[in-house]
């Protein structure tokens, strides 16, 4: 009997093993499959755009000159336009997400603390176009028929922000959209920072509560240091999803590809532009709209980078890595 | 008590009260605008929420119709999105668990993973249409559309994978395999049974998130005016169609792109919900 089991057994372990090495195999090749992904991602752009580029040079970041009909290219605007809409949104959204996170880990009654931190996590998944509706049927007019006539009459005159702040009552704008994407980016960076802030331990505020620290002590000078890196992380993360949006933004920016330096006269960005105009774009328009993909591609991908290694940080510190 | 002593409590403590008095400020600020938000597309959408808007398809201006053929074209697509992106999704996170936790490649595919999952989605579409669309002779399909809204299922699927499996107890992996197990069967039928409410977590998650994806769609599936089951042509989804109606001007377009909305919204916030119930669940059944 042993003569007829052990060839058997062997056979199936052998069979065994090399199921084993398949299977291995099969995932190592999804996982590298992500990683080709990304590198996919940014050359089939650039690979797309490689035409727009080589005619433009540097131009293309340089010049505010965007004229598809004549093929001049000048991308200085959208790019100009991504940026002060992502620093009007970090402006705002920073500072209420940290009053948001103080209130959630250290204010609030205990009872109230899960639930509204629930629903902040769920409104954080809420789809940008919603956003973008809710900025052009409501917000839109409100600034329409208050903020921007006050601020083109109080702020307008003054000698050097002055200049930002003049323009029409038209609604839509890089103030707008800066507001739009900071009340889409509140939820978000909240979130994180309040996931953070629970990981400071315990026995390091209690320690600050016995040596009589207020709450707003504990917070800013024992919980913040802690989880300094990380909370940096949460706001570039933040910082990326205001470069890169494009529904909530094309709605209320305005679509304009001239220069302004008022950040109440309409503009663009480059998610916008691209949402905008891609549709109906001729072959070399379409060209310069991947181009322009890539170049989004490329800033968001440092700023991310920036945010996953700072995150690192934090947990190599709690000693998870 | 002396007197620079009382100044500097007293200093101490009015900073103190100030500072919760702005963090509770900031809390109803982020609220408030919240709740408008959220208000506002009831008020907006619940009156044009009904049965038309399930049986009738896509109207032309100023007529009555439904959103029938933008529903099934979600669904479809989205389907395909989950079917496509979750196996491979599943696939990695595995790897990345159980064969490349200490590895460097395990840390490269990691950082990239956690880099495509809050990649801007207009990116990805973009990405599919040079990739796919402009290879395939430049016609706009549901395929299309179902692999980009895969390329954003595939990241979040890898990371609850991942997660879900590294806390699954070493123990059980040593238990199992030193019955003689091979190591494939350990992982498909011990580790995923163990892991799979988390697993499905990060299913509903990413479906969450696919569900209102505009962007990525603008480029690959399209939009279609009328009722399409053909996944090789191009195809409408409700949030195309909210993209299209809102802001058109037109009365009924825009109660429509309304109704989308609140569709939309109800669906994305019971799929979170029910996230979180199976991983609730999963959480006492390990207690």
């Amino acid at each position: 009997m042993n003569a007829i089991a052990v060839p058997a057994s062997s056979r199936r372990d052998a069979a065994d093993a090399r199921h084993d090495r398949q299977f291995r195999w099969l995932l190592t090749a999804t996982a590298v499959f992500v990683l080709v992904t990304l590198a996919g991602a940014a050359l089939s752009m650039l690979w797309g755009g490689r035409s727009v580029l080589a005619h433009e040079g540097l131009n293309f970041f340089i010049s505010s000159d965007w004229n598809p009909v004549e093929n001049r290219y000048g991308a200085l605007v959208p790019i100009y336009g991504t940026i002060v809409t992502a620093v009007i949104a970090m402006a705002i959204a920073v500072p209420v997400s940290f009053g948001i996170a103080f209130f959630l880990t250290e204010v609030a009654p205990r009872w109230m603390r899960a639930p509204v931190g629930t629903a902040i996590e769920l409104l954080a998944g809420i789809p940008s176009i919603i956003y973008g509706m809710w900025g052009f049927f409501v917000l839109m007019p409100v600034m329409r028929e208050h903020l921007i006539p006050w601020l083109d009459a109080h702020v307008g005159p003054l000698p050097v922000i002055g200049a930002l702040f003049r323009g029409p009552p038209i609604g839509a704008g890089m103030l707008t959209s800066g507001i739009v994407l900071s009340i889409m980016v509140i939820p978000f960076i909240s979130s994180t920072m309040r996931e953070v802030f629970l990981t400071v331990p315990t026995r390091l505020k209690e320690s600050a509560y016995a040596l009589g620290a207020t709450k707003w002590e504990v917070s800013w000078d024992i919980v913040l240091p802690y989880t300094r890196s990380a909370v940096i992380g949460g706001v570039f993360l933040g910082l990326g999803r205001a470069l890169g949006e494009t529904m909530a933004v094309a709605f209320v920016i305005g679509n304009s590809v001239g220069f302004t330096a008022s950040l109440l006269e309409p503009s663009t960005t480059i998610a916008a532009l691209i949402a905008n105009d891609f549709g109906e774009a001729t072959e070399t328009y379409r060209a310069a709209l991947l181009l322009l993909g890539f170049v989004l591609f490329v800033v968001t991908l440092v700023v991310l980078a920036i945010a996953r290694l700072m995150l690192l940080n934090l947990s190599r510190k709690e000693g998870n890595r | 008590m002396s007197a620079p002593s009382a100044s500097l409590y007293r200093r101490r403590s009015v900073t103190n009260v100030v500072a919760i008095g702005l963090s509770c400020a900031a809390a109803l600020f982020g609220l408030a605008f919240l709740g408008w938000i959220l208000w506002t597309l009831l008020a907006k959408g619940l009156a044009h929420l009904d049965l038309s808007l399930f049986t009738q398809d896509q109207p032309p201006p100023m007529e009555e119709g439904g959103l029938r053929n933008a529903i099934v074209g979600s669904l479809l697509m989205c389907g395909m999105g989950v079917l496509i992106g979750t196996p491979l999704g599943i696939a990695a996170g595995t790897w990345l668990a159980e064969f490349g936790n200490h590895r460097r490649l395990g840390a490269a595919v990691r950082f990239v993973n956690d880099i495509l999952l809050s990649a801007p989605s207009i990116v990805l579409g973009l990405f599919v249409y040079a990739a796919f669309v402009m290879n395939t002779g430049g016609n706009f399909s549901a395929i299309a559309g179902a692999l980009s809204l895969a390329f954003i299922v595939l990241p979040v699927v890898v990371r609850t994978t991942d997660e879900m499996l590294r806390l699954v107890p070493v123990q059980m992996r040593e238990a199992a395999l030193s019955l003689g197990i091979p190591q494939w069967k350990v992982t498909v039928q011990v580790l995923y049974r163990s892991a799979l409410p988390g697993i499905v977590t990060g299913i509903l998650l990413a479906l969450a998130r696919i569900a209102g994806e505009t962007a990525p769609l603008l480029f690959t599936a399209f939009g279609n005016e009328f009722f399409s089951l053909k996944i090789g042509g191009a195809m409408s989804a409700v949030p195309l169609v909210m993209y299209k109606f809102a802001g058109s001007g037109y009365e009924n377009w825009e109660h429509l792109a309304w109704a989308g909305a609140l569709l939309i919204t109800l669906f994305v916030l019971a799929t979170s919900l029910l996230a979180r119930a199976f991983l609730l669940r999963k959480r006492a059944a390990h207690d």
